[in-house]
């Protein structure tokens, strides 16, 4: 292996082996990456940069690998996005109502990631309280996604809600970023960046620490530029925690070890209801070349139906405003966070400081949470909600006794211009309509970039798995990038 | 239920029945909170005993402490109440200062205990049968403190979180008397079980009462939910106004609203609080954060098998293996602390005069300097000593009360008290000989007086006895000085 001429090229697998072997040290590699985020400051992709906690991180690594105590991940530079609570530094979930807020305590995955000797390079920007396909939404501004168009200055979105995580990645600001997915938030700013992302079983990461949006399908996971570089976070992120009761104990495996294993004799499911009407052909088309890759590397193509998907959507609209309107209940200005000045009463202390708190995407999905709980709504929308959740869930048990992993698009467009969808909500939300099932489902899925619009674009396709099989997600993810051979980057356009 | 004699209420139009059911809230004894680790101790410094959790910060989850659910299963069982082995907790959701997180994690329709049932002794005699529609498990709120600045409301959260049972009743009492036997049989179980120290003072078991009325015989009537009605005394004031009130309503010619009412026991009155109309929407849902409790067939017996015997049982075998009248067996097994102490200084002693001596000479003294049993300053050991002195004559009855007395106020082993104070009572007959051949001679006008009327007797008894300081047996001084004025037996 050769080193690369500017180390924030590096692969995280590349800068582990380089930084073990003592080829550039912690604190070397972790500079470049501090230079590159400040000189990438046009894109917003960071909330708050933490330099000197990120130095002091890698001078411990450096000691210890000195001593040839390093440990999997040793001085490796992550970002993280803004959800996770880190003990100590500023943690927004993109939102003004916690503009103020530094938690005293760690969330179970950046611990995790800690404990594996990762070096923090600061928190990275999202949609508030991760609701967002665009990175719109936050209260930090938005994220810019580092592709532009051929030809084109015109300004991207980075998708959402992990608009930070994937545009850091993507534009050479970290080795690999944390993210989250509730309905697609790591696997749609993933494809749009060119980036891999995978979202895991639900259950397999803790929620301990990491803002709610809607608990029943949040669950976080790696963006990273390789697939090999996501199987080695996702290990080191997931964790049995006894803090989260929805933690679930499998054990984790070494993904990277399997990742190699090739897709030959597997088969994947091709799911009908994925074609959707008034799709860019050129989504339909890199369907199938995804397809064909996987069957000239050996896997047999198998025709499924996931009949309740055209219910996905709708019930995604329901379920997570549903919880979203009560997680989101505690931020009431009383004990931390924002609170409005010159109020009257208690009444008045929580209308002020939420309205003023929350934006107008937060406010509207609580209000319709609160819309679809309320008595004599809550059977027509809520209850029947779980029902169909209950049929997708089964759609997807019955198609994975024909198949194994099942392929679909990751998107149904790629980046979009700022500003361009955010007038109408509902445009904005079907940017989920392909990955919001697998949350529904609790199922593991990534998104591979597989390929460029006519526009130079990248676009994904996206894998999901069976229930805590991320290890065959990210086999067949990995034999998709190396017949992809996805090479193309950004140009640093935002380096003045 | 209606054979019984209840309470009717007189109104101008005739006689009314009051319908009452109650929901208890009591506090489950555990060391820490339902879903936190945050001490539960009353009384400490406010704020003391908060977790993150229980503050609701960003990113914090619920785990259930399986010793409160343990806790409610083994209140199930002493409610003969079926256990739900799937039950659910839901958000219930509301915004008030005290509830951090926006909404109470409870059991809404899958509670973990169902149907029950708690029998109450009337004063007449009678066992009514209440029944218990449900048991579930919730978390309190903390407490608002309105008092302490002048322009500011402060929070205390130290209960917040804390794990509460509550314990819902069918309809079934009938009358103010009923609803305290209950609450007090109710307080009695779970004390004997454990499962909650049922301290209305310090708050860890309080009542809403749902009063209705109608005329005996009719459907039930629209009830009120009185809030807030924290001592047994309150409970009767509170039943009785709000009874009396509907009674009042319904005879001008008004009907009842369903509705909230708070008791204000400084007026002994119930107030309007909020109409159902005005009621709150929770918006319940099943909490996201916490799987459906599933409970195993073993663990459940498990605990049934750990049960103490409860009062009804306790008192069954009162009167069964002691012949102890049903009255004071019901006394005694109300506090298990009671039975225990009873239990102890009977042992081996005749069953009834314990119990007389516990009625007259134990209660009375702990009545007289304001104690409970637990703080009775005569060990349960010390007293089956005195009764087992009193029953093979080594004391008198009268000297008993003496030893009781001392050992009371100073402390002390009886039987040394005795010894060291010479109280052993004198069977000897020539020390009782020499003491009535004293008076004999000192009186000698009074034992001709007595040979003619016999019953005089009982005045050289009561000489003797002064002359032996009281340590005489009695009985040997009355065989004794019979004999000697030549007085038949049975004079």
């Amino acid at each position: 292996m050769s080193l690369p001429a500017d180390p924030t090229r590096f692969t995280l697998a590349d800068a582990r082996d380089a930084v073990k072997a003592k080829r550039i040290s912690s604190t070397e590699l972790t500079k470049t990456f501090i230079k590159a985020i400040a000189d990438a400051r046009p894109l917003n992709a960071f909330i708050t940069e933490t330099p000197e906690h990120a130095l002091k991180m890698a001078e411990a690594s450096d000691a210890l690998i000195a001593k040839g105590d390093a440990r999997p991940l040793e001085g490796l530079p992550l970002a993280i996005k803004d959800l996770f609570c880190t003990k100590g530094v500023r943690t927004t979930a993109g939102s003004r109502i916690l503009s103020n807020f530094i938690p005293p305590y760690e969330s179970t995955v950046t611990q995790n990631l800690w404990d594996a000797g990762a070096v923090m390079l600061g928190k990275v920007n999202m949609d508030e309280f991760a609701m967002g396909s665009s990175n719109e939404t936050s209260y930090f501004k938005p994220v810019i996604n580092p592709w532009r168009a051929k030809n084109s200055n015109q300004a991207l979105v980075p998708g959402g809600s992990s608009g930070g995580s994937a545009a850091a990645t993507s534009a050479f600001l970290c080795l690999g970023a944390t993210a989250t997915d509730t309905g697609g938030s790591i696997r749609q700013p993933a494809a749009v960046t060119g980036t891999v992302g995978i979202k895991p079983t639900y259950g397999r990461c803790s929620r301990w620490g990491t803002v709610a949006f809607a608990s029943s399908l949040d669950q976080a996971g790696p963006i990273t530029r390789t697939v090999r570089d996501a199987a080695i976070m996702l290990r080191h992120m997931a964790s049995v925690d006894p803090k989260d009761s929805t933690s679930v104990d499998v054990p984790v495996p070494d993904y990277e070890a399997t990742l190699e294993g090739g897709v030959k004799g597997m088969r994947i499911g091709i799911p009908k209801e994925y074609r959707i009407d008034g799709a860019p052909p050129e989504i339909e088309a890199l369907w199938q070349k995804g397809a064909e890759w996987l069957k000239a590397a050996g896997a047999e193509l198998v025709d499924i139906s996931l009949p309740h998907t055209k219910y996905a959507l709708p019930v995604y609209y329901i379920v997570a405003p549903a919880e979203a309107s009560s997680n989101l209940a505690r931020y009431d200005g009383v004990r931390y966070g924002h609170r409005a000045a010159g109020v009257k009463d208690i009444v008045d202390l929580y209308e002020k400081s939420r309205a003023e708190g929350f934006g107008a995407e937060v406010r509207r999905r609580i209000l319709i949470g609160t819309y679809v709980l309320s008595a004599g709504y809550y059977d027509a929308f809520y209850a029947r909600a779980q029902k169909l959740r209950t049929l997708i869930l089964r759609d997807f048990t019955e198609a994975f006794k024909k198949c194994d992993a099942i392929l679909t698009p990751a998107t149904p467009c790629a980046a979009f211009a700022m500003g361009e969808k955010t007038a109408d909500p509902v445009t904005m939300y079907l940017n989920d309509v392909f990955t919001v099932t697998a949350n529904l489902a609790g199922l593991p899925g990534i998104s591979v970039p597989a390929g460029l619009t006519a526009d130079g674009l990248p676009l994904g396709l996206q894998v999901i798995g069976k229930a805590f099989d991320e290890a065959t997600v990210l086999k067949v993810g990995r034999s998709m990038e190396q017949a992809a051979n996805f090479t193309a980057t950004p140009s640093t356009w935002w380096r003045v | 239920m209606n054979a019984r004699s209840a309470k009717l209420i007189e109104g101008t139009t005739g006689p009314w029945e009051i319908v009452i059911g109650l929901e208890v809230h009591a506090q489950v004894l555990s060391q820490s909170k339902l879903f936190s680790g945050a001490a539960t101790e009353f009384g400490a410094e406010p704020n003391t005993q908060v977790s993150f959790v229980d503050a609701a910060m960003p990113g914090m989850l619920p785990v259930i402490n399986e010793y409160c659910v343990e806790q409610a299963v083994r209140t199930g069982l002493g409610l003969r109440a079926k256990i739900n082995k799937v039950s659910v907790f839901d958000r219930k959701n509301y915004f008030y200062p005290d509830l951090p997180a926006g909404y109470q994690i409870s059991q809404y329709k899958n509670p973990i205990v169902g149907e029950g049932e708690v029998l109450i002794d009337l004063q007449g005699g009678e066992t009514v049968r209440v029944g218990i529609e449900r048991l579930h498990l919730e978390q309190d709120a903390g407490k608002s403190l309105h008092d302490q600045h002048p322009d500011h409301s402060l929070v205390d959260l130290n209960r917040a979180g804390v794990a509460l049972m509550e314990i819902v009743t069918r309809p079934d009492m009938r009358s103010s008397e009923e609803a305290a036997a209950f609450l007090r049989k109710l307080r009695a179980i779970v004390r004997y079980l454990g499962t909650c120290d049922g301290n209305m003072d310090e708050g860890s078991m309080r009542a809403d009462v749902n009063v209705s009325v109608r005329k005996p015989g009719a459907g039930l009537g629209t009830r009120c939910e009185i809030k807030n009605v924290n001592s047994m005394r309150f409970i009767a004031q509170a039943v009785e106004y709000e009874a009396r009130r509907q009674v009042d309503l319904l005879e001008s010619g008004g009907t009842i609203r369903q509705e909230t009412r708070l008791f204000d026991a400084r007026a002994g009155e119930t107030r309007s609080m909020r109409s159902k109309e005005e009621a709150h929407d929770y918006r319940y849902f099943p909490d996201p954060d916490l799987l459906p409790l599933e409970l195993e067939q073993a663990f459940i017996d498990r605990i049934a098998a750990s049960l103490p015997e409860l009062p009804d049982d306790k008192k069954a075998r009162f009167i069964k293996d002691y012949g102890i009248p049903v009255y004071d067996a019901g006394v005694l097994v109300a506090e298990r602390e009671l039975a225990d102490y009873y239990e102890a200084m009977a042992r081996g002693a005749d069953a009834k005069l314990a119990v007389n001596w516990l009625n007259n000479e134990i209660l009375g003294r702990l009545n007289r300097d304001g104690l409970s049993i637990v703080d009775c300053p005569v060990s349960a050991d010390a007293n089956n000593a005195i009764l087992a002195m009193m029953a093979d004559g080594t004391i008198s009855g009268k000297i008993a009360k003496d030893v009781l007395d001392i050992v009371w106020s100073d402390g002390g082993d009886p039987r040394e008290v005795v010894e060291r104070r010479g109280l052993r009572q004198v069977t000897d007959t020539g020390a009782i000989e020499a003491a009535i051949n004293a008076v004999i001679a000192a009186n000698p006008q009074k034992v001709e007086e007595a040979m003619a009327k016999p019953k005089l007797i009982g005045w050289f008894v009561g000489q003797v006895m002064k002359e032996t300081g009281g340590k005489a047996n009695p009985q040997v001084v009355n065989d004794m000085l019979k004999t000697r004025l030549g007085i038949a037996d049975g004079g």
